[in-house]
């Protein structure tokens, strides 16, 4: 007890951790704010390529993304391990892109439209046929931006 | 009576970590393209001359071929440059055309293309590494640029200025019409 007794004489007054609570919510704030809920599920594997002149897309609302790669391991029994071509949220093919862009397209305002982008989310060992036949028929239906998405090295 | 709000930081925690496990932090970067509209009807054979242009051929084992000879990704850069600056006037090098800019004057634009031409299996990855040279050039022939005009590199550069620069060293970069460069599927 003498030992407790010594220490309490000269002990420093603990931390106010009253503030502690409004900390925490702030820093909840800041990630409810900037989290986006990603609203279509992956399925399949994307590693992207790195580029070190990758720019920043500026306009995330006018962005369709169609998503190239193997799928995942639960749909690989299903699908094989065949590259396959993701728009929304299935496998589709080359010819559904028409639709896939109209669609994206309806959603837009008028203004918007010359500026919608579309980002090709390709993994990095998929091989070019796959992203020449997209960008062909991409063209087909003049949605001619396009942006190879990369990653930036650090 | 006061509502007891010592729970309120572990329900604080407890959010915060939710948010801060689905939060994507991916960034959306990558390489800008702007594809060329649809061909229609026959295909015309736009004549370019020939010292105006640079084929850039990535075979289907990611093996790069720049003007015809074989070579690292690593040399790219400084080929590209060399073909676009053309600082000796060289005669198979592209010319250059007196173009004037507004804002800024007369400037000799290059005229030369770089045509990029890849296999079926050529590799996403082997593709973006040549992009990312290709633009790597241009980017530097633009900072080169704007740093001699202004003292200040082209990202600095407000709107205007920047224009005058795309301008003045304009990003050509052909995507061609796709075939079998080493034949076969």
């Amino acid at each position: 007890m003498a030992k407790f007794g010594r220490k309490d004489k000269n002990k420093m007054p603990g931390v106010n951790t009253s503030s502690l609570p409004d900390i925490v919510f702030m820093v909840l704030f800041f990630f409810m704010v900037t989290t986006s809920m990603r609203t279509t599920e992956i399925k399949v594997t994307v590693r992207l390529p790195e580029a070190s002149e990758a720019v920043k897309l500026d306009r995330k609302d006018l962005t369709s993304y169609i998503y190239i790669g193997t799928p995942i391991l639960s749909m690989q029994a299903q699908y094989g391990n065949d590259v396959q071509i993701q728009l929304n949220d299935s496998y589709k093919t080359v010819s559904d892109i028409g639709d896939f862009i109209a669609s994206a397209r309806e959603s837009m305002s008028e203004s918007d439209r010359q500026l919608m982008t579309t980002a090709l989310r390709v993994d990095e060992y998929a091989r070019m046929g796959t992203v020449t036949d997209v960008k062909q028929e991409l063209r087909r239906c003049y949605a001619l931006k396009i942006m190879y998405s990369a990653r930036k090295p650090h | 009576m006061e509502i007891n709000s010592s729970s309120m930081a572990d329900i604080a925690f407890l959010l915060l970590t939710y948010f801060l496990m689905t939060t994507t932090m991916d960034q959306h970067s990558g390489l800008r393209r702007q594809l060329p509209p649809p061909v229609t009807g026959e295909v015309e054979n736009q004549q370019i001359n020939e010292r105006n242009i640079i084929i850039v051929r990535i075979n289907s084992l990611d093996r790069l071929f720049a003007g015809g000879q074989p070579m690292d990704v690593s040399m790219l850069k400084d080929k590209i440059k060399e073909f676009l600056l053309n600082p000796n006037d060289d005669p198979s090098l592209p010319e250059k055309k007196m173009t004037y800019i507004e804002g800024f004057g007369d400037y000799p634009v290059s005229s030369g293309v770089i045509s990029l031409q890849n296999d079926r299996s050529t590799t996403y990855k082997a593709y973006i590494e040549v992009q990312n040279e290709i633009v790597k050039a241009i980017n530097e022939i633009r900072d080169d640029f704007s740093v001699r005009n202004w003292g200040l590199p082209y990202s600095r550069l407000d709107e205007e200025r920047q224009r005058i620069v795309r301008d003045a060293i304009p990003q050509q970069i052909s995507e061609a019409e796709p075939k079998d460069v080493t034949g076969g599927r």
